[in-house]
């Protein structure tokens, strides 16, 4: 069942997010994770500009989806398998910017993986954050496992897994939550979908409007989520995530979304998305619409605003400068950590 | 000290483990109230129950995906594939999951699992029921391939395997699952993996094989006897770390070595060992090294004569030696 956005806003007025269990403070914790996952990306992609740094791929335009719903789930208890874009997810985790920033420049300190990887691929055993590889939905099937895990251990921990529409399409997406719907895991699998797969539109990727759809062929709910406000996010996934952690199962939560940026900087989405339908998306953007909800509700007033916003470039300032200067691997840890304990040659 | 068979000694190996240790859990399709296909885990559905011992949809990256995430969570997986044949929809899962976590987040994650998977052929078992699997994973850094031949390596091995901090791939050839019996000491004794093990002494050629061309090879250094040659048997036992200093120690002291496999040649375990002895050993040989393996076809067909075509057999690869020995 979707709810429309401006039927939620008129349940619960200016306090809203009170009547979702969220006191003032958390409300505003989620909109500074918000703007900094945002802060952070732009700034990925001004230093990409000038040449600094070779890759960067986007959370821009999903940081409500992303922030909504992980802030619905227990940090160091819960576990999250994100992908590449869920910088929102990662950064409410427990991650921050110096993190995000050693990553971007591939330093040797980078807690996702030492600089192996690219950008967006994050992984922290600590923060429960299942590692990630490029080929995508594989980690629905890892979500699935560190809840069979949880159920055969009998405990309550619930996992979320994120994925693009287009990640839909793959097998291991039909298996994971073939698999979950039968062992009723405590699993929310969550569909950011922003309409384009890299540049192929959601009508050349299914036949149909919402992959929430799907959910009825596993056995479990599905629901569609406007994505682009933050608290609906949080509300479907506080409901799946109670769900889940009662042993009742999995639920599939579609958000619709939009991706403000190119797939990565190695992308030109003027070849296949007209500039309007961005700019029309831009108008939607989570972060501005809940400031000014915020700003309705009385709680970010300007003070409070002046000072999440210095807090924030302070955390960007602070990260790249670090992550810059930070050591790159040494040619000696390309042969390191093959296995766990080291083959002798 | 019992007599056990392959299958029961790789049954009593998880049964142990399991009893030992409440995170090991096993996971396939039709490993639940039929036991496996084989029955590899007869009376284990009964003995842990059904958190345990798991039956899996019919889906073989599900099965390896899901070990991988349980893993992950503090459990110890065995990820049974039904036959080696099937692994291939796993393999992204394998390849660029499994063997990749603890490389690409620098050692935070490690993966203790095993993927279990019947291979080999002989068994009438035709393009699908056959293959042999191990050169292609043997590539794959990050992973661990064994093949055990004889019971008491069979359970040593899977224990070694179950405890390892590291995904394991365990190869259990289906014609020895019966045919092969074979004192299994007694107690929780552990196979190193990567340790090979010379079955047979002998000074004038080596026979290094694997799986049930190791017990080929046992009959083959007897028949050699009787011709007066002294034929020493390797058995690698694992394929991924391969023991190299074993391998050049008994090209060293016979100088005449032959490989044998089921597997096809091509880039095969065959030319890895055969260039360990060309790298380290080269001065020590009488005689080129030589191989004797599957042809380079897709598998094995079904009927009988192209099956016995393609498999290695006692007498084909005693003409071989034959012919080393005699150079």
């Amino acid at each position: 069942m979707a709810l429309k956005t401006t039927e939620v806003e008129a349940k619960g007025g200016r306090s809203r997010h009170r009547s979702l269990g969220l006191s003032d403070d958390q409300a505003l914790r989620i909109y500074e994770v918000m703007r900094l996952a945002r802060a952070v990306d732009e700034r990925m992609w001004l230093i990409n500009r000038q040449g600094r740094a070779p890759f960067v791929i986007s959370c821009q335009g999903q940081e409500g989806a992303q922030v909504g719903i992980a802030a619905a789930l227990r940090t160091g208890h819960d576990w999250v398998a994100p992908y590449y874009r869920d910088a929102g997810v990662v950064l409410w985790f427990g991650m921050t910017a110096r993190d995000q920033m050693l990553s971007f420049f591939a330093r040797r300190e980078d807690p996702n993986s030492g600089g192996r990887q690219m950008p967006g691929h994050f992984g922290s055993r600590r923060l429960h954050i299942v590692t990630g590889g490029s080929p995508v939905a594989t980690q629905l099937l890892h979500a699935a496992g560190v809840a069979l895990a949880s159920k055969q251990r009998k405990e309550d921990a619930v996992t979320a897994a994120f994925f693009g529409e287009g990640a839909a399409s793959e097998g291991d997406t039909h298996e994971a939550m073939n698999f979950a719907g039968v062992h009723k895991l405590a699993v929310v699998f969550v569909c950011e979908n922003n309409g384009y797969a890299i540049s192929v539109p959601q009508s050349q990727q299914m036949a149909i409007e919402n992959v929430a759809d799907r959910a009825a062929g596993y056995g479990f709910p599905g629901v569609v989520v406007d994505g682009n406000d933050v608290l609906a996010c949080y509300e479907a996934a506080r409901h799946a995530v109670e769900r889940a952690r009662r042993g009742d199962g999995p639920t599939l939560i579609e958000v619709k979304t939009y991706r403000f940026t190119a797939h990565s900087s190695d992308d030109d989405d003027k070849r296949y998305r007209p500039a309007e339908e961005v700019a029309i998306w831009r108008q939607k953007d989570p972060i501005q619409r809940y400031a000014t909800y915020l700003r309705e509700a009385g709680i970010l007033l300007g003070p409070v605003e002046e000072e999440i916003t210095e807090r924030v470039n302070q955390q960007v300032d602070d990260a790249t400068e670090y992550a810059e200067q930070a050591p790159d691997p040494t040619p000696d840890d390309l042969t390191t950590f093959v296995y766990k304990q080291e083959l002798k040659p | 000290m019992a007599v056990k068979t392959v299958i029961e000694a790789i049954r009593d190996g998880m049964d142990e483990e399991m009893a030992r240790d409440p995170s090991v859990f096993l996971i396939g399709e039709d490993v639940g109230n039929r036991g496996g296909v084989f029955l590899a885990s007869d009376g284990l559905y009964k003995k842990y129950g059904e958190l345990r011992v798991i039956d899996s949809p019919l889906a073989e990256s599900c099965i390896v995906g899901v070990a991988i995430g349980a893993a992950v969570n503090g459990m110890r997986p065995i990820a049974e594939i039904q036959f080696a044949d099937f692994i291939a929809p796993a393999m992204n899962q394998i390849i660029e999951e499994a063997a990749r976590f603890s490389y690409r987040t620098a050692g935070d994650f490690n993966l203790p699992m095993v993927i279990r998977a019947p291979w080999g052929g002989g068994v009438h078992g035709a393009l699908y029921h056959s293959q042999s699997i191990e050169a292609t994973f043997a590539h794959i850094p990050g992973l661990k391939v064994v093949a055990p031949g004889t019971p008491a390596d069979a359970k040593g091995l899977l224990k070694a395997a179950i405890r390892d901090p590291d995904p394991v791939l365990y190869l259990e050839h289906k014609r020895t699952y019966r045919l092969v019996k074979g004192e299994v000491p007694d107690g929780d004794r552990i196979v190193p993996i990567g340790k090979a093990d010379v079955k047979r002494e002998g000074k004038d050629v080596s026979l290094i094989a694997y799986g049930l061309m190791l017990m080929y090879c046992l009959e083959v250094a007897e028949k050699l006897a009787g011709d007066g040659i002294s034929a020493e048997v390797l058995d690698l036992r694992t394929i991924k770390p391969i023991d190299r200093a074993a391998i050049i120690a008994t090209a060293r002291k016979t100088g005449k070595v032959l490989v044998v496999h089921e597997d096809t040649p091509f880039a095969g375990v065959g030319a890895e060992v055969m260039a360990i002895i060309m790298e380290n050993a080269f001065d020590a040989l009488d005689a080129p090294v030589m191989r004797f393996t599957g042809p380079d076809v897709p598998a094995m067909p079904f009927n009988h004569v192209l099956e016995e075509a393609f498999m290695p057999s006692p007498e084909k690869i005693l003409a071989k030696a034959r012919e080393l020995a005699a150079q």
